[in-house]
């Protein structure tokens, strides 16, 4: 509260500003914003990335020799060849930095700071502090479980689902022992961090709003990241008492989820515990965590296609009304994964109730985003080819979604790639594809005025566009003819020889697509030195943000902070006569007060 | 196939150069480069929409071209006719979704690209279509969700009527053993408590059980056609899955707990073995291994199509190789199988 309540309504006198306290531990959001970008996305990010890279050429060409493999895997590559351990090891370091890393804090750290406070019109988050903690915090966590890629016995490496009992036994895999601990550690800090973040952004949402900044005026950017955070508070402490106990199984000698084991020709003590448990709570973050990761991605598109559209987004009301409806139904979906686990098939009838009735609130924003495309004035910029781009991978990978969330279909496509392409286009391809539509669109906010190449953009779109099909497209092929995902390699099998060729080509396209990423990093690092400075408001949007001036200064707005007289969506808004509201403009800035004869939609 | 590899690798590096040559040449231009999309820019992205959407079904015909031949092959089992009418009803659904959406966003973003001085509709809402649009997935999904339901309870509603052969999957770090009830078709008693290697009592069966005595312990699976068989699945160290994609089948396998499956295989592996798609599959896979086997390469003699049992569940460093096979036979065979094989009791015989 502290830097919001004192008043600093004059912004003329200057904090001392150390290099420390400006770029290291910065309690400005805007800073801790690029923190999470550069440390989330283009850090961690390029791990994940890197990791599948390895592992889909061992896929395409299984127990080939690679020099590559040498270098980044040593012992674990003897003479160039992958190790069947280690390849568990990529697999699953590499769900764990991307689904919660990069897509749980990159997406939602970035833009949750960056946004919030400028798009309410705040001066900063409603504790600096806590924001400043809840950064290091990640800090650390990601700086742990880069650690544990380098122990001995080698990284955690039984899915990033880390079931029981595969987790809890160093007997049952080497990733078990020091390299799960860490995970486990890692993860703890990591939900601190997240709930400390979620908590801020909660309060400053509530709290902070501008005067006239109503709930229903709010852009939908904000009511994503606002619902998103609150799905966050309700679902991952439950996480943390499944890793708690977890770590109580593995280091105490408890029995939550073990029970019965013969390993290594003896008996363990474990008696009474149940896996299933573990899954139980594990899914219940699960589950709502993959909707924490695309939430912020559907409201960044729903911002960044209504700016670029010159239209309002369609249907504001339903849009918050499936924002609402996506994150409670999120929180009772999470049997969907555990339809053949061995619970009650009862329950997997309801589970496949509840999951179904999710693809209607889906479905409406699916809709309403294609609508608000229809009869408008396109600006097709990178932010909005990627917003475009992210429309069709979330329909593309949410409708297999209607064959999984229904439990006789799942018997048999459970666990395989059919899986792994739905999971990958749906949350994955489109929560960076949101991810990168708000790089592309807030950049200049981000680095005072600067902007990003436009036409790397496009070199970049287009590739990622193409090959991200190309990659996940037949991937649903491979499942569908049984092969389970998590095998290191598909030779044992000759019912799998003729999809060799299948890998292959995913692979290539995989290459191709990682190496576009690069085009984006090159892009970005020039652009924060050598971008062009464009206007305050370049894209000629309504909200708040690009009132505030280009250089940053602590507290956004230099004097008092503005008033807000209307939606954030009056694009291309025009009288009865139709010329639009303010002469030469299409657009009404959310700060211009209502004109005479203007009607004021109810929206 | 490789032919057609390096043909998309060419398609896509021609792009790329292409794109690049056009950034080359905007940056030579009078036309500052200000990072705002220009009508040029919106003109090209434009069409460049619509020839993605021409990409995204030709995605879709080409793997539905190339790869529908690899999918499995129609359902062994009685309930997997079922399984798979579902499985293509929803397809129909789904495919006639995306091909409707898909063509909606694409060719939107390239009829309506914009231009300078275009003005564009202020359209905030319809109740009427967001209320089309609501309900018609409302009556579409409510229909799927009983049909899946109705199949579920029916898939899963696991009873001892109709005799069925009870069979005991039992899954250990990497491999899979099977255990019949034998004569009496019951299963002892069992638990990893009792798992004695020395006496090979391997599986921890209660010897005082005398239901036990007569159970036929067996390292591949031999199922008699049109029999239901319900399956009770144990593990005796990690999570496992006991998945048969032929019979549309799968279940986790729990330290701790029995899990439970149930399914009537319906085609011998005999007649399997002479169904067209299998026969072509074969034909295929043959050809490539015969390739391998001239250039030298391990893993290379020619294949006979079986039934398989895959492990599914991440359970370790040999994960990818844990398998069984499964032999669907006529009552006869298979009975005449199940007499040869030791009983439990006489292999503990055996190891005193």
């Amino acid at each position: 509260m502290s830097a919001t309540e004192h008043g600093h309504d004059d912004h003329g006198h200057h904090h001392k500003e150390t290099f420390v306290t400006k770029y290291i531990f910065s309690q400005d959001h805007k800073m801790i914003a690029k923190q999470y970008l550069i440390t989330g996305v283009l850090i961690m990010g390029f791990i994940g990335i890197a990791m599948s890279l390895l592992f889909r050429m061992q896929l395409a060409w299984p127990g080939e020799s690679f020099s590559v493999f040498e270098a980044f895997l040593g012992k674990w590559a003897p003479d160039g060849v992958m190790d069947a351990d280690i390849y568990l090891g990529l697999v699953t370091m590499h769900g764990t930095i991307m689904v919660f890393f990069v897509l749980t804090a990159g997406l939602s750290g970035t833009f949750s700071n960056l946004l919030i406070p400028l798009q309410i019109g705040a001066r900063d988050m409603a504790s600096g502090f806590l924001n400043m903690l809840s950064f290091w915090m990640f800090f650390l966590s990601a700086v742990i479980m880069v650690i544990s890629l380098f122990v001995e016995a080698g990284p955690a490496a039984a899915g990033w689902t880390i079931y029981p009992p595969l987790s809890a036994l160093p007997m049952a895999q080497p990733g078990s022992g020091a390299g799960m601990t860490l995970w486990l550690v890692s993860m703890a800090i990591f939900i601190a961090s997240s709930l400390l973040g979620s908590l801020n952004y909660i309060v400053t949402v509530l709290n902070l709003r501008t005067k006239g900044m109503s709930m229903t005026r709010l852009p939908l950017t904000i009511w994503a990241f606002f619902v998103t955070a609150v799905i966050g508070v309700i679902s991952f402490p439950v996480l943390l008492s499944a890793a708690l106990l977890l770590i109580m199984d593995r280091s105490f000698g408890t029995s939550f989820f073990l029970s019965d084991i013969f390993i290594q020709g003896e008996v363990l003590h474990y008696q009474g515990g149940s896996p299933v448990l573990f899954e139980h709570l594990f899914w219940f973050l699960g589950h709502p965590e993959v909707y924490i990761v695309i939430l912020p991605a559907m409201g960044i598109v729903s911002e960044v296609m209504a700016v670029n559209a010159r239209k309002p987004i369609f249907g504001y009301r339903a849009m918050i009304a499936s924002i609402l409806a996506i994150a409670f139904l999120s929180t009772i979906v999470w049997g969907h994964h555990m339809f053949i686990s061995g619970m009650n098939p009862f329950l997997g009838s309801v589970f496949t109730f509840t999951t179904l009735l999710i693809a209607i609130p889906s479905a409406v924003k699916a809709f309403n985003w294609i609508t608000t495309l229809w009869k408008g004035n396109l600006q097709l910029n990178p932010g909005m080819l990627f917003s475009i781009g992210m429309v069709s991978t979330f329909i593309t990978g949410g409708l297999t979604g209607i064959i999984l969330g229904d439990s006789t279909l799942d018997i048999n496509v459970h666990d395989t790639y059919f899986v792994v392409a739905h999971f990958h286009l749906v949350m994955g391809i489109s929560a960076l594809y949101g991810l990168f539509a708000g790089v592309y669109h807030w950049f200049p906010k981000m680095f005072q005025g600067r902007m990003m190449n436009k036409n790397l953009g496009y070199v970049h779109f287009w590739i990622t566009a193409i090959g991200s099909y190309g990659i996940f497209f037949p991937m649903h092929f491979v499942g569908m003819a049984g092969v389970p995902r998590r095998y290191y390699e598909n030779t044992a099998f000759p019912i799998f020889d003729e999809l060799t060729n299948v890998q292959v080509l995913m692979t290539v396209f995989a290459i191709i697509t990682a190496g576009a990423q690069l085009i984006f990093a090159f892009n970005f690092i020039r652009s924060i030195f050598y971008g062009k400075k464009g206007p305050l408001n370049p894209w000629k949007a309504t909200t708040l943000e690009w009132t505030a001036p280009q250089e940053h200064i602590h507290g956004n707005w230099p004097g008092a902070i503005p008033h807000v007289h209307r939606w954030a969506y009056d694009y291309s808004k025009t009288y009865e006569n139709g010329e639009y509201i303010l002469p030469g403009q299409d657009f009404v800035p959310q700060t211009v007060p209502l004109q005479d004869n203007e009607e004021e939609l109810n929206h | 196939m490789t032919a057609l590899l390096t043909l998309t690798v060419l398609v896509l590096v021609a792009i790329a150069i292409w794109q690049m040559t056009k950034i080359f040449e905007l940056s030579q231009l009078k036309s500052e480069n200000t990072g705002i999309a220009t009508d040029k820019d919106n003109k090209y992205n434009g069409y460049l929409l619509y020839a993605f959407l021409i990409f995204i079904y030709g995605i879709t015909i080409f793997s539905f071209a190339k790869y529908s031949k690899f999918l499995l092959p129609e359902a062994s089992s009685a309930h997997g006719g079922e399984y798979d009418q579902l499985m293509w009803v929803s397809f129909a659904i789904i495919f006639f979704v995306q091909f409707i959406t898909q063509a909606l966003l694409h060719y939107f973003g390239y009829k309506y690209r914009g231009e300078e001085g275009k003005k564009a509709l202020f359209f905030a809402d319809n109740d009427r279509l967001e209320f089309i649009w609501t309900i018609i997935p409302v009556i579409v999904l409510a229909g799927l969700i009983l049909w899946g339901l109705y199949t579920w309870t029916n898939i899963m509603d696991i009873n001892e009527d109709d005799d069925p052969l009870i069979v005991e999957l039992y899954a250990q770090q990497f491999n899979w053993s099977a255990r019949y009830g034998g004569d009496d078709n019951v299963l002892g008693d069992a638990s990893v408590r009792l798992i004695d290697i020395d006496r090979a009592n391997v599986l921890g069966l209660d010897e005082s059980d005398p239901n036990g005595a007569d159970d036929v312990i067996v390292k591949e699976l031999h199922l008699p056609v049109g029999r239901k068989v319900n399956f009770m699945m144990r593990s005796q160290d990690v999570l496992h899955s006991a998945y048969m994609p032929h019979f549309r089948a799968q279940m986790n396998c729990v330290p701790g707990m029995i899990t439970q499956f149930s399914f009537t295989p319906t085609v011998t592996t005999a007649d399997m073995r002479l169904n067209p798609d299998v026969v072509d599959k074969v034909k295929r896979t043959n050809a490539i291994r015969a390739k391998r086997a001239a250039e030298g390469k391990p893993n290379s003699e020619p294949w006979e199509f079986d039934y398989i049992l895959l492990c599914n569940k991440i359970c370790g460093k040999s994960h990818y190789n844990m398998q069984m096979k499964i032999i669907v036979e006529t009552e006869e065979e298979y009975n005449k199988w199940i007499a040869e094989q030791a009983t439990f009791k006489e292999t503990i015989a055996l190891a005193e």
